[in-house]
């Protein structure tokens, strides 16, 4: 399932799935990353799974390349060991204020407002990965009629909670930060809750998260 | 109630320009997207703690060019710094000179001013007792970015107090000679896509020196030099990174990836600085230059059992 196994520096192993981005090959990378979370090899310090590479850093005190690239390629897969994954259901507000770049992609995609989210809502989103900045859900696949450019100058300041889309992937920006994704709305869920101790992301991957549309009045009782 | 609680303390006076509490990081978040963060340069960090008597892993405050300047209020404490850093202590309106790498018996009423780090860019302020930080997922590093660990996750700001608990006796002095070696090149190992480039690039690359621009920080070093060109894919499908990474962004600037760095990133990978290279690697200052060399896996992990064997010699002349 791991097409090749080769070093990232002299502390961390490079798992290559393949190159193309798909469900079928991103399920193999969380799969081993979640018997990897159970497998306890010693030295291990963080694993990254993203769309179709998984990277394992280790501590060269404790073990070498050699080693764990060993422990790995012997690792018994546990099948569909997918427990921990689960369906999250995020509310959306898309009052104007939130809704950035809905003008834009009404444009660009020639498709009216609302076929445009009556679209983004219909569908079931599959968490490939998160990262970048904390707890920052990867998420896709669009349907193929709400494929748009990132916009051509990137925004020095994305508003937390921000819905953003771009290609065949949607994300939410769990803080302020730079970004060149479409927005379209705003969730007053927090995804990533710096102040709990354990679990502060609300989504990880392999998850699968449904939006659905809430009224700026319900967005701002949520809010209270 | 225990004797002299909470009594105790720093107050800020002047917070330097990256002030933040660090430890040995936090281990297995990278698939959240939180970052090792921990102390930059963990050699100067290991050492501070051991000049203290305390845990290889109690906070520390790391500054960096400029550091805090620091009133102290409470009973005589033992405190140390680690780095190539310049400072004084003003008792009484007089300036007192001391060295890095030995115990300091600091007064009540001593201001401690941190000037600055002398061509090294990280510094480790170390105390006899413990420095009383909140903790997050297991460690105290600040992480400013995701506004997370000690001090609500911001740098040091002025005005603030910083308590002290757990004060020890005065230690005995630990001094240990040591000199924080510069650095001729940093070796780094092949990373996944190298033959993303050109034969000619990668003479440029290894041939060519690279400053240290301004734009660096606790998350990475930029780099400008001769543009590296890429002859496959300026962008690749966004993948896990590592502390060390150097990626070629679409400009064709080298960026380097250090301790606070992304959890993931889209540009190619041209290599990673060898682990014994590290520390020396985060203490070259902006307006430097960096030259890279290449050596194989082999070699950079003997290169790290000498480095690891080197650190453990100083930790022990002070034991």
């Amino acid at each position: 399932m791991i097409k090749n196994i080769s070093n990232l520096g002299d502390a961390a192993l490079y798992c290559d799935f393949g190159n193309e981005v798909n469900k079928e090959i991103n399920r193999n990378v969380i799969n081993y990353f979640n018997n990897l979370r159970d497998s306890n090899f010693l030295g291990i310090t963080n694993i990254t799974p993203s769309y179709n590479k998984l990277v394992i850093s280790f501590d060269l005190k404790l073990t070498s390349y050699a080693k764990l690239k060993k422990q790995v390629e012997n690792l018994e897969l546990k099948k569909n060991n997918n427990s921990k994954n689960n369906l999250i259901k995020i509310p959306v507000c898309c009052a104007g204020e939130f809704a950035l770049d809905i003008k834009r992609l009404q444009k660009l995609l020639k498709i009216n407002e609302a076929k445009i989210y009556e679209t983004f809502f219909s569908k079931n989103y599959y968490c490939y990965m998160t990262g970048f900045i904390a707890g920052m859900p990867f998420l896709g696949d669009m349907d193929k009629s709400l494929f748009a450019k990132r916009l051509e100058t990137p925004r020095v300041k994305v508003p937390k909670n921000s819905i953003g889309m771009t290609e065949q992937f949607c994300n939410i920006y769990t803080f302020q930060s730079p970004g060149g994704w479409n927005i379209i709305g705003k969730t007053p869920v927090d995804i990533f809750d710096n102040k709990k101790n354990t679990e502060p992301n609300l989504i990880n991957p392999g998850d699968t998260i449904s939006f659905y549309p809430i009224s700026k009045l319900e967005y701002e009782k949520k809010y209270e | 109630m225990k004797k002299n609680m909470n009594k105790n303390y720093f107050e800020v006076l002047r917070p330097g320009i990256n002030s933040t509490f660090q430890d040995n990081g936090r281990n297995n978040f990278y698939h959240i997207g939180i970052p090792f963060s921990g102390a930059m340069d963990n050699r100067n960090f290991l050492l501070a703690n051991t000049i203290s008597n305390n845990g290889i892993n109690n906070p520390v405050l790391e500054f960096a060019y400029q550091g805090p300047k620091l009133k102290y209020i409470g009973e005589n404490i033992s405190i140390n710094i680690t780095g190539d850093v310049n400072f004084k202590i003003i008792r009484k309106n007089k300036n007192l000179e001391f060295s890095c790498y030995e115990n300091i018996v600091l007064e009540n009423n001593d201001c401690l001013d941190i000037l600055s780090t002398n061509r090294s860019v990280y510094g480790y302020l170390s105390i006899g007792g413990t420095l009383e930080v909140d903790y997050y997922l297991n460690s105290c590093s600040t992480n400013t970015k995701a506004k997370i660990g000690a001090n609500n996750g911001e740098k040091l700001e002025i005005g603030q107090i910083i308590k002290l608990k757990n004060i020890k006796k005065i230690l005995p002095r630990n001094k240990i000679e040591y000199l924080n070696s510069k650095i001729e090149n940093i070796r780094i190992i092949k990373g996944p896509h190298f033959d993303y480039f050109s034969n000619d690039a990668i003479d440029s690359f290894f041939s060519n020196e690279f400053n240290v621009t301004k734009l660096s920080d606790r998350m990475g070093i930029r780099l400008k030099g001769p543009k590296i060109s890429n002859i496959k894919n300026t962008n690749i499908k966004s993948e896990g990174l590592v502390k060390g990474v150097i990626q070629i962004t679409a400009d064709g600037d080298p960026i380097i990836m250090l301790s606070d760095h992304g959890t993931i990133g889209g540009y190619p990978k041209i290599g990673v600085v060898i682990s014994a290279d590290y520390d020396k690697l985060v203490q070259i200052p902006p307006g430097s230059k960096i030259k890279f060399k290449e050596i194989n896996l082999k070699d950079a992990e003997t290169i790290f059992k000498l480095y690891e064997m080197e650190t453990q010699n100083l930790i022990s002349n002070i034991k």
